[in-house]
């Protein structure tokens, strides 16, 4: 277990040093200037030059490279060009809010995603399976930004219950975690179906079903709780998803998260801050996938890694 | 009908009858392919069903304080923010929905065939290389990539498919690695090994035709996806060139007025969703058919 | 313009109302109280030497002073810091006797040294200000730019009181210049202390002084209280909430909950706010300096030919674009936006006459029109607007294909010689940085900007209208100012005949504000402080 554990972070570093490679070499597909954009419309080519100079981008590819990995491991992710902020600060300030935001909507595509794969497995086959995976499927299938600003419209504006988006108070994030929520919970739903039909079909609890055991007992005691397992890693999974999720979700709500800040750098090409969100995210991805590697044999004594 | 499938089933017929006989039995997919086939029709007539040039911009399409119009006789579903017919913008837009869907997701599943079969069948030194490049891209978040690469490279339809397509390869190489996997470890490719059979026909005889059921549901499963990356790029500004109609777009172009004109968002938000879904219940039913003895896991 | 900064100015017409209206207000002023800000996002830097959007503009201008300003309302210079000032004859000396007493907010009093350390701030590469170019025309600044100087040998501090500035050559904004942002006094201690995060730390001697920043939620700002205008401000507080969409915001406003929509009133609910006699009296409305424009480049085929960029300029129908924007803007026939002094009042420019658009492409040799490319910002309304250009070009046979992109990208291509034949500038260019007319020409028309990275996208260079731009920018003394106008005027008139642009359009401004804030109206559209003037604003 342990050297597993090991190689596993081993894997995990790897992945994030060949990410920044790749992100700092599309940042050199970038069409525009940096110095150019931070000089602005009253300097003279030498000034840009000038500032070019200062912020390094005159030294060749590899020396800009190792000096942005060299700080990398410093923990500093450069500053932004336009808001002349450390971007690690930027980032700090923004990651409550997409916390925030990711647990409520984690929560929303459980509580909707889990019943309603329960409820298929149960009438596999039958009129309830079929109803619950075109559901599950329109929650996968609905454009996210379509789903939150029809949301906002009746909840926010027709029926006003709650507020036309922004930040502050539980009641703000019941939106945009909804809106999550509904394309995950269609993932959740089928995951949590396909691993409760293996496991009801399984002899025990067929011997179970046969012992006389009430079937809601059948299904709580013993089906539920070996089905959740592929559910578990499956949160750790669905970090990738959630994340590009919360760009269109965020700016849709006006969420001031990374998603929001993301779009923002995208919009003025702010390498740094692009770089820095990617770096944060891809971190996120990894450790999520990392985790439920790691955690899945700790609740299931079954597998054994050697 | 159920009966006469039983029948089929029953009386050995060719593999292609079973298959389209257990299709036929599951009534979500038989009605995603009626919509998928609508939605191409639409896309391939869109000139006769179109009441109006989609690009033009009527002078009485807008009120004086230009507002858009809400549905009415002369406009079905109202106008847009430029006075354009917005029922004419919908049936065009199929059109990039759908070629978009395509292109991108055949170029992903081009990628992802070769790369996975290739990892798989390989493997050594060249098998782990491609399959730590996968790990690697999993690891991009996908949306944030494509949003950075369509901003960053000068938008057009057919860099939208192309950026689609770089994001959305990695999972297609990733099912087809494991099936060439345990497919090499089946008897009958270690039984045409051992009979001498060269690795180039191994692999053209026996195994690209076992992968012929993977690359059909997958084919028709990354067109939603692509499809639905296509309309959040377009959403959020990244995506297809105005005036060429799209559903993203046009959300896009009406966001700030959601509140008095709902039904910019509500149409092509519906249009969205039922195509994409379509091809999801396709897909869905396809694989059902195709390789019935799995749960139907995701 | 970078980063859509939009500096606005008003008029000398204001000035006047102000003026009348003034007298009848002072009663209901009153001290105390605070005032709520609503943005989208937070604000970026607080550092005048690096600030420059619409947004940390006017907050900066409360934070901060310099030499020069503006009288509340209006775009009338006056001493700010200095007490007075004196030109030399020749128009290349300055020198300003600043005010004792004067206050930074850490208690300091503020001394010419702290003016000269400040512009020299500006002028240092490493500090990457946006706006080092302004400051080129004292003397010896080029060769400090250059590293070849120590210190910038044109500004003298003659003692703790006076400064003097020697120019290199006449330059006729100079005093806008030094009331610009970039010419606020910062204390060096403060910089030298807090130094690339100094933009989160400000410290400066104007109205407001720090008291509160949690990025991406909050800003407040209290009173200084040894401001050295005794009666301002009038608030005790301004609090700034950011992450409220426009929408949002207009309703907590209707609600009472917020002062000053800081994005301004949300385009979908404009129409219902200017219909409803309740919101509209809440509603100021002001002229900007701005004019939103089309460039043809002029060193791209075929618009090297005047004749077909005098045809596109017959072939937009200009009505239509300002109703698609909700009717919140003015046709544009000329390049300087009315208010400008130099405004040619008797122009009439070129008529929306399609047909005669025709005849003259066919003139030049396209009867059949030809097919270009227009840029434009990716953000709405800006690819709505260039759709409705596009399909006005395409009613005289000029085939439009659209690249809607981000805005650096777009400035890049404009700035790359050759590639951009058409840009709509709407979103990145011209609100003019003071109320000069000669900030509508050396940026962005004359052969000098006409350079790669520049912002003259339509590549056009007259010589000859860049040799009388050069001498009505000498004539610097205010017995000349009319001489001035009336050439700038000229100039501008014969730029039109080249047609580099399609002006379309100068934008109005709306300020919305509770009933509870009150202040002369022109300060809810002062023409340099966006959304309001925080300094002249009062709790009723």
């Amino acid at each position: 277990m342990i050297r597993y554990t090991i190689a596993r972070l081993g894997q995990a570093v790897l992945v994030l040093f060949g990410i920044s490679v790749i992100t700092f070499l599309l940042t050199y597909l970038v069409p525009a200037d940096p110095a150019r954009m931070i000089a602005g419309h009253s300097a003279t080519a030498e000034t840009v030059a000038r500032i070019r100079a200062e912020l390094g981008l005159d030294q060749p590819l590899p020396v800009q490279y190792g000096r942005y990995l060299w700080n990398l491991l410093h923990g500093d992710l450069g500053r932004s060009y336009a808001q002349r902020v450390a971007v690690t600060e930027l980032l700090l300030s923004r990651l409550p809010a997409t916390f925030q935001l990711m647990v409520a909507g984690i929560f929303a595509e459980v509580l909707l995603g889990i019943p309603a794969g329960i409820l298929a497995a149960l009438g596999r086959g039958r009129w309830p399976d079929r109803l619950g995976m075109v559901l599950a499927f329109s929650g996968v299938s609905a454009p996210q930004f379509a789903v939150g600003l029809l949301l906002l419209y009746v909840f926010g504006y027709q029926w006003p219950i709650l507020p036309l988006g922004g930040y502050g108070t539980w009641r703000h994030v019941i939106l945009p975690a909804l809106t999550l929520g509904i394309a995950g919970a269609g993932w959740y739903a089928r995951v949590m179906r396909s691993a409760m039909v293996e496991v009801l079909n399984q002899h025990y609890i067929r011997t179970a079903t046969a012992k006389g055991l009430a079937p809601s007992k059948v299904v709580l005691k013993h089906a539920l709780r070996n089905s959740i397992l592929p559910v578990v890693s499956m949160v750790g999974l669905d970090i990738g998803v959630f994340m590009g999720g919360v760009v269109v979700v965020e700016s849709v709500f006006a969420w001031p998260g990374i998603g929001q800040l993301a779009w923002q750098a995208i919009q003025i090409l702010d390498i740094p801050v692009i770089m820095g969100v990617v770096m944060l995210t891809a971190s996120f991805i990894v450790v999520g996938n990392l985790l439920a590697d790691l955690v899945y044999p700790l609740l299931d004594p079954r597998i054994k890694y050697s | 009908m159920s009966g006469d499938v039983a029948i089929a089933g029953a009386g050995q017929e060719t593999g292609k009858h079973r298959v389209l006989a257990r299709f036929l039995r599951n009534r979500p997919g038989v009605a995603a392919l009626v919509v998928v086939l609508a939605v191409v029709f639409t896309a391939v007539f869109a000139p006769y069903l179109a009441p109006y040039n989609p690009d033009e911009q009527f002078f009485d399409g807008l009120t004086l304080e230009g507002m858009p119009l809400p549905p009415s006789q002369r406009f079905p579903l109202g106008t847009d923010l430029l006075g354009r017919d917005l029922l004419s913008r919908l049936i065009y837009g199929a059109r990039v929905s759908l070629v978009i869907g395509v292109v991108a997701n055949g170029a992903a599943l081009a990628i992802g065939v070769v790369l996975g079969t290739a990892a798989g069948y390989i493997r050594g030194r060249v098998g782990q290389v491609i399959m730590r490049f996968t790990d690697l891209m999993m690891a991009f978040p996908a949306l944030i990539l494509a949003i950075a690469l369509a901003a960053i490279l000068r938008p057009s339809m057919w860099i939208v498919a192309l950026v689609i397509a770089l994001v959305n390869w990695v999972w297609i190489a990733r099912v087809v690695y494991s099936q060439v996997l345990s497919l090499a470890e089946q008897e009958f490719v270690t039984a045409a090994v051992a009979l001498g059979a060269s690795r180039g026909r191994v692999f053209f005889r026996h195994l690209i035709p076992h992968l012929v059921p993977t690359i059909i549901v997958w084919g028709t499963l990354g067109i939603a996806s692509s499809v639905l990356l296509e309309a959040s790029l377009s959403f959020l500004g990244v995506g297809v060139q105005p005036p060429t109609p799209s559903w993203g777009g046009i959300i896009n172009e009406s966001q700030s007025y959601f509140l008095d004109a709902p039904w910019l968002v509500a149409f092509p938000g519906a249009a969205i969703l039922v195509t994409s879904l379509a091809f999801n219940l396709l897909g869905d039913g396809l694989r059902d058919a195709l390789e019935p003895d799995r749960t139907g896991d995701v | 313009m970078l980063r859509g900064r939009r500096a606005v100015w008003g008029s000398l017409l204001m000035a006047l109302v102000v003026l009348l209206s003034a007298a009848g207000m002072a009663s209901a002023q009153q001290r105390g109280g605070s005032m709520v800000v609503t943005f989208l996002t937070d604000v970026t830097t607080l550092d005048p030497a690096i600030g420059y959007d619409w947004q940390n503009w006017s907050i900066i201008k409360s934070m901060f002073d310099g030499l020069m300003d503006y009288e509340p309302g209006t775009t009338q210079l006056r001493p700010q810091l200095a007490e007075r000032f004196e030109v030399s004859e020749d128009g290349l000396t300055y020198t300003f006797y600043l005010r004792r007493g004067v206050k930074f907010h850490n208690g300091r009093e503020v001394v010419a040294s702290d003016v000269k350390y400040s512009l020299e701030r500006v002028l240092t590469p490493a500090t990457q200000s946006p706006g080092l170019g302004f400051y080129l025309t004292i003397e010896g600044a080029q060769e400090f730019v250059d590293g070849q100087a120590a210190e910038v040998t044109g500004i003298r501090v003659l003692d703790d009181y006076t400064v003097q500035f020697k120019l290199a050559r006449p330059d006729a904004a100079f005093l806008h210049v030094l009331a610009l942002n970039f010419a606020h006094v910062v204390p060096r201690e403060e910089v030298e202390r807090y130094g690339a995060d100094f933009g989160h730390n400000p410290v400066g001697s104007g109205a407001f002084k720090l008291k509160e920043w949690v990025l991406g939620q909050r800003l407040v700002l209290e009173r200084h209280p040894e401001y050295f205008r005794p009666d301002r401000p009038y608030l005790d507080e301004i609090i700034f909430e950011f992450g409220y969409e426009p929408n949002v915001a207009l309703l907590r406003l209707q609600r009472g909950e917020v002062d000053i929509l800081g994005d301004g009133i949300p385009p979908a609910r404009f129409v219902q706010i200017m219909n409803d006699p309740q919101w509209r009296q809440l509603v100021e409305i002001g002229e900007q300096l701005q004019t939103g424009y089309v460039t043809m480049n002029t060193r791209v085929k075929p618009f090297d030919d005047v004749r077909v960029r005098q045809a596109l300029n017959m072939a937009i129908n200009k009505d239509r674009i300002v109703r698609i924007i909700n009717n919140r803007a003015v046709p544009a026939n000329q390049i300087l936006p009315p208010l400008m002094p130099g405004y040619n009042h008797d122009y009439e420019g070129y008529p929306y006459d399609p047909e005669r658009a025709k005849q003259l492409l066919a003139e030049a040799g396209y009867p059949n029109g030809f097919s270009t490319v227009l840029y434009a910002m990716n953000v709405d309304p800006n690819p709505r607007i260039a759709q409705s250009i596009q399909q006005d070009l395409a009613a005289i046979g000029v085939q439009v294909e659209l690249r809607t992109l981000a805005q650096s990208t777009v400035i890049e291509a404009g700035g790359t010689e050759g590639q951009a034949p058409m840009i709509w500038s709407g979103g990145m260019a011209w609100i003019a940085d003071y109320p000069d007319p000669n900030i509508f020409y050396w940026p962005i028309l004359a052969c000098v900007s006409a350079i790669p990275g520049g912002w003259n996208w339509a590549w056009y260079c007259n010589e000859e209208i860049e040799a009388r731009a050069a001498h009505a920018d000498t004539l610097v003394l205010p017995e000349q100012q009319e001489e001035r106008a009336a050439l700038w005027r000229e100039i501008y008139t014969d730029i039109m005949a080249d047609a580099p642009w399609i002006p379309i359009f100068h934008e109005m401004r709306y300020t919305m504000h509770s009933a509870r804030v009150g202040g002369a109206d022109n300060i809810f559209t002062d023409p340099l402080h966006i959304p309001i003037n925080y300094e002249e604003v009062y709790r009723k």
